[in-house]
């Protein structure tokens, strides 16, 4: 644009002339549309310092048809006083002729006339004065003229409120360059929510509205007593490894565990049980009292389960959290060395799987899941367990999208929970299901620091149950 | 997940009958397995290599099979076949049986220098055993499977299988210096001490990984015949005399470790997996071990348990309603020989050895649910009746996320996990006076300690947004971590709400604004008047001198605000200036 033949026509002409150009007169004088000048010196000051433009702004003026017709024939005061005779007139006849009732009370304020009320026949108007100067047609007759400009600014908008004068150039009158609809809006200045974080809001949103409380797990550092053994999950486990979890250099041991429940949760690992059998190995307090970064926030969970199981008797309950969670695992698109966790927890009274299928069942639907299949799993602390798989319309495949299970009673009773208490569970990961709302294929475009803000910018609304995008191409995780 | 390879044809002749990939999909999906992926040698050859080396690979078309962890009975094809046709009703259980040999038993002697480095053991024989190519391969397989899983990467349990005819027992466990074992190893043609071969196994991809479980140990375990022949050095190597073929018909099985239970666990799968190629089907000959103590046992213990559980427990918890004698059928289709015997209510369950898994009636009760199907469940809603309440800081942070968003900031989600660079160094901290938590055994440097400010997470987030339109004004509100002996694990974490902004010139005021901003939020008025908040000249290393401010609100110090020094500015690969602001938001609860 700032290139085209106007931009280069007017940058010639202003340095040509002294003390800068008038847009209008320029347009004028090359015969051109105004709003072509205007468009190239806007181009020219997108440029940076090129030109310097300011905004002025011109009025004209020109007469209303009552103007028109005052300037040819005098105001209406005017009329008036020229049609009262010396010996005066009466008020009543002087109100029927065209111009008197506005010109009465004007000829009046201007002191032009005066009424005589006490006249033997009514009212009768007499001149005050042999002559007068009909200002109002003369300054009309100036802005005929095209001098407008040269009465005051109190003069013309007093012509004005009677209707006399009016500017031009109202917009009624000029052409109007059509928008194109095609082109974005200027979006607004504005703050903007991780979308991780708000998936987060929704999950934490579907948990309350389905009454679960939310669990404290304001604690990365676990010591492996509650990250795994409260779990009843054996300590040369895999997952124990140093080539899975973070472990500790400072503070490398957790200073205070619940001796009392270690004892049992000792006895249960190595002798059984509680009906169990046990592992039947040497338990180790030293490997128990390892601190890690938790592993999962089942940790945060078996801490409230035995705050719960301490207090007598037994109330139900139904717990939630969600929050980051650490692995030492080898990082890949879809993995990273932490992660969040959301995990629902229910703790009653004769719960059966097909109770735990059941809250699922609701729970994923308010996710826009419906098409949900169990397959059976086994994770060290649940049993029976369940992986929650879901068809993907995208990949035409079933998906898994969550863990869920029964907690063994083995983890449960030394607790101090009573026996028919059982306690359905289930886990997913935020990552995952975000990763496949907003089709990104790459955690690393999701978490981190390495993210494009555009992205977050840019980032739509989290609804969960609305219809989702078109499906990514690529599996995500 | 144990992922298992095998020959889909192999897999289907055995099955006496073959499946589309989506009906055998669908069966491992019911039994609990998956299905993970249809391959070939060639196709993973070409993933891994290029097509080049894939040449000339067998193209046989292989199932890979995700298995759950604690069912070891399933890590080979022997193993699989029998658990789905049992679970299909195609064939009964087969029954173990441990045998005497018709001549001397096979001896195992533990002698007591085991003690301190690898104290357990345990033997089988496998008699008139006939192997094919398949089976040997399947044989060796199940052994590297188990060493991976169950036996921890050899260090709760290792397997040794020698060709008995080769040997003369008894056998002796004992434990030697390194320099004192001399033999040839397998695959090797001459021989070499124990410590030379650490040494050479330092560079063997396959068997570094297991030097560590016992180099720098004074004594090494190893395995004699009566002739001084080497069966094996656990849990690194057996000796190339005794080495097994194709054409083995006797196989000597040892099992060294440091868990016993383990040891007999993984010895009853091998033999109860490929007993069903011996000469008498099922059967395994035992073996004597005879412990430091003088006191002996007899391997392998093939144990049979009795549990019983009553019906109508298993109905409660599944959430079904079947009659004990069809639990009884479902758990029988589970590898799980069951019968109702008693009142009519009381199940009895035979486990097998194979089933080493089963420790709980909840074991059982998981079985029998699988069997029913976990989609014919019927899903119900529990009853359970509660309030939901939020918790608290979270709450305060899901209200301050949004109003802060309100006021223009965008939200950032960075890393908890960082190097001791970004919140000492960087920041012209000494480490030790951040009072972080370490982490032991980081991967890389980027998961060293946990971060103990926010500040380096959006700083770094700038650094790699520095292309985006200026100013960036970013926040995080999210948890950090110090030491705190006061707590049971010596550690907390506290919710900071860490601000940055970004721009051509330093804008303190914008940070000072949004600090103003936050404290009307949170209804804290300004003035130093109990409740109220004020900022107080300060400094800091990450700070402008002279740019910086304490911020006290209700009564307490609650973090900092000020103009960052350009050092800090520069470590982090940023080149405009930068004003910060950085609160504990657990006072304002």
């Amino acid at each position: 644009m700032a290139d085209g033949p106007v931009a280069e026509l007017l940058l010639r002409r202003l340095e040509a002339s002294d003390g800068g150009l008038d847009s209008a007169e320029l347009a004028a004088e090359l015969g051109m549309e105004h709003q072509a000048v205007v468009g190239a010196v806007k181009s020219l000051q997108a440029l940076g310092e090129i030109i310097e433009a300011e905004l002025r702004s011109t009025k004209r003026w020109e007469l209303t048809a009552e103007g028109e017709e005052i300037a040819r024939e005098g105001s209406h005061e005017a009329r008036v006083f020229r049609s009262i005779p010396l010996e005066g007139l009466a008020q009543s006849e002087l109100m029927r002729l065209p111009s008197g009732k506005v010109g009465f009370s004007k000829a009046m304020s201007n002191k032009w006339i005066r009424v005589d009320k006490s006249a033997a026949d009514g009212p009768r108007v007499f001149r005050v004065v042999d002559s007068m100067e009909d200002e109002v047609q003369r300054r009309l007759q100036l802005a005929q003229g095209g001098q407008a400009e040269k009465l005051g600014e109190k003069e013309r908008s007093e012509l004005r409120k009677r209707k006399l004068l009016a500017e031009v150039g109202s917009w009624r009158d000029r052409p109007f360059k059509p928008y194109n609809f095609l082109a974005h809006g200027v979006l607004p200045d504005s703050g903007h929510l991780h979308p991780l974080l708000k998936v987060r809001s929704q999950f934490r949103q579907i948990f309350l509205e389905m009454g679960f409380t939310e669990m404290p797990t304001d604690n990365f550092i676990e010591s492996s007593f509650w990250n795994f053994d409260a779990l009843f999950q054996p300590q040369q486990h895999p997952a124990r490894d140093q080539h899975d979890t973070f472990f500790l250099r400072d503070p490398a041991e957790a200073l205070q565990l619940p001796m009392d429940y270690v004892q049992r949760v000792k006895r249960t690992h190595s002798q059984g049980g509680y009906g169990s059998q046990g592992y039947k190995y040497t338990w180790k307090l030293d490997e128990a009292r390892k601190n890690l970064l938790r592993t999962h926030t089942t940790s945060a969970s078996a801490r409230a389960l035995y705050r719960l199981a301490q207090k007598k008797p037994f109330t139900p309950v139904k717990y939630f959290s969600i929050d980051r969670v650490f692995r030492n695992e080898t990082l890949d698109a879809t993995h990273l060395a932490e992660f969040h966790q959301i995990e629902g927890v229910v703790a009653d009274h004769g719960l059966t799987l097909g109770h735990l299928m059941g809250v699922l069942r609701e729970f994923f639907t308010k996710l826009g899941i419906t098409q949900l299949r169990f397959k059976p799993a086994y994770n060290p602390y649940t049993e029976p367990s369940m992986e929650v798989f879901s068809y993907h319309q995208g990949l035409k495949k079933w998906v898994e999208v969550g863990n869920s299970g029964v907690f063994r009673p083995e983890m449960l009773l030394p607790m101090g929970l009573p026996e028919n208490v059982s306690v359905i569970a289930w886990g997913l990961s935020l990552e995952r299901p975000t990763m496949i709302k907003y089709g990104i294929n790459n955690i690393r475009d999701l978490v981190g620091h390495k993210v494009n803000l555009q992205m977050v910018y840019d980032s739509p609304l989290c609804r969960l149950d609305a219809e989702p995008r078109p499906p990514p191409t690529q599996e995500a995780a | 997940m144990p992922t298992v390879s095998v020959k889909r044809d192999l897999l289907f002749q055995a099955l006496g009958r073959t499946y589309t990939d989506e009906e055998f999909d669908e069966l491992c999906f019911e039994f609990g397995l998956e299905l993970d992926e249809i391959t070939s040698e060639k196709e993973i050859i070409s993933k891994e290599q290029g097509t080049v080396k894939a040449a000339g690979a067998s193209d046989v078309v292989l199932y890979k099979i995700d298995v759950p962890a604690n069912r070891y009975d399933l890590l080979c094809l022997e193993g699989l076949v029998r658990g789905l046709q049992v679970f299909k009703e195609r064939i009964k259980a087969p029954v173990y049986k441990r045998v005497m040999p018709d001549g001397k038993i096979q001896k195992l002697i533990i002698t007591e220098e085991t003690a301190k480095i690898r104290p357990f053991a345990v033997a089988a024989v496998l008699r008139n055993i006939k192997f094919t190519k398949d089976r040997y391969d399947s044989f060796i397989e199940l052994q590297e499977k188990l060493h991976q899983n169950i036996c921890r990467k050899r260090a709760l349990v290792a397997i040794g299988t020698h060709d008995l005819d080769t040997l003369s027992g008894p056998f002796t466990y004992t434990a030697k210096r390194p320099s004192d074992i001399k033999f040839k190893p397998l695959n090797k043609t001459k021989e070499y001490t124990a410590c030379e071969l650490m040494n050479i196994y330092k560079t063997d991809n396959h068997l570094k990984h297991y030097l560590h479980i016992i180099e720098n140990k004074p004594l090494y375990p190893v395995i004699y015949d009566s002739n001084g022949v080497i069966l094996s050095m656990p849990p690194i190597i057996n000796g190339d005399h005794s080495r097994i073929t194709v054409n083995t018909r006797n196989i000597f099985i040892e099992c060294t470790g440091t868990d016993f239970t383990k040891a007999k666990i993984v010895l009853d799968i091998i033999v109860t997996m490929f007993s069903e190629y011996c000469e008498n089907q099922f059967t395994v000959e035992a073996a004597e071990v005879v412990f430091p103590n003088g006191k002996s046992s007899t391997f392998p213990e093939l144990a049979y348990r009795k549990e019983m559980v009553r019906a109508d427990l298993i109905n409660k918890k599944v959430g079904i309603r079947e009659t004990p004698e069809n639990l009884a059928k479902l758990l029988t289709r589970m590898y799980l020989k069951s019968e109702v015997i008693g009142d009519g209510n009381q199940i009895e369950i035979e486990i097998p050895p194979t089933r080493a898994d089963i420790i709980h009636a909840c074991d059982i009760v998981e079985d029998a649910a699988i069997a029913y199907g976990y989609n014919n469940i019927q899903m119900t809603l529990p009853k359970t009746y509660t309030i939901a309440n939020q918790f608290p800081l979270n709450k305060l942070t899901e209200l301050l996320r949004y109003d802060m968003a309100a006021a223009g900031f965008t939200e950032v989600l960075t890393f908890a996990l960082c190097s001791q660079e970004d919140i000492a160094d960087k920041l012209g901290l000494d480490i030790s006076a951040t009072k972080a938590v370490h982490i032991s055994n980081p991967k890389t440097a980027e998961f060293q300690v946990a971060r103990t400010t926010l500040l380096p997470g959006l700083l770094k987030t700038i650094a790699a947004n520095r292309k985006m339109p200026l100013p960036l004004k970013l926040f995080e509100i999210s948890d950090i971590v110090i030491k705190d002996s006061d707590t049971d694990v010596g550690a907390k974490n506290y919710r900071h709400l860490c601000a940055v902004y970004y721009n051509k010139n330093p804008g303190f005021e914008i940070i000072h604004g949004l600090l103003d901003r936050i404290m009307q939020l949170l209804d804290v008025p300004p003035g130093e008047d109990k409740g109220g908040y004020v900022i107080k000249a300060s400094e800091g290393p990450a700070f402008f001198p002279g740019r910086c401010a304490e911020i006290f609100a209700r009564g307490q110090s609650v973090g900092k605000l000020g103009v960052l020094h350009p050092d800090v500015i520069t470590k982090f690969e940023l080149t405009m200036p930068c004003s910060s602001l950085e609160i504990n938001i657990g006072p304002f609860l």
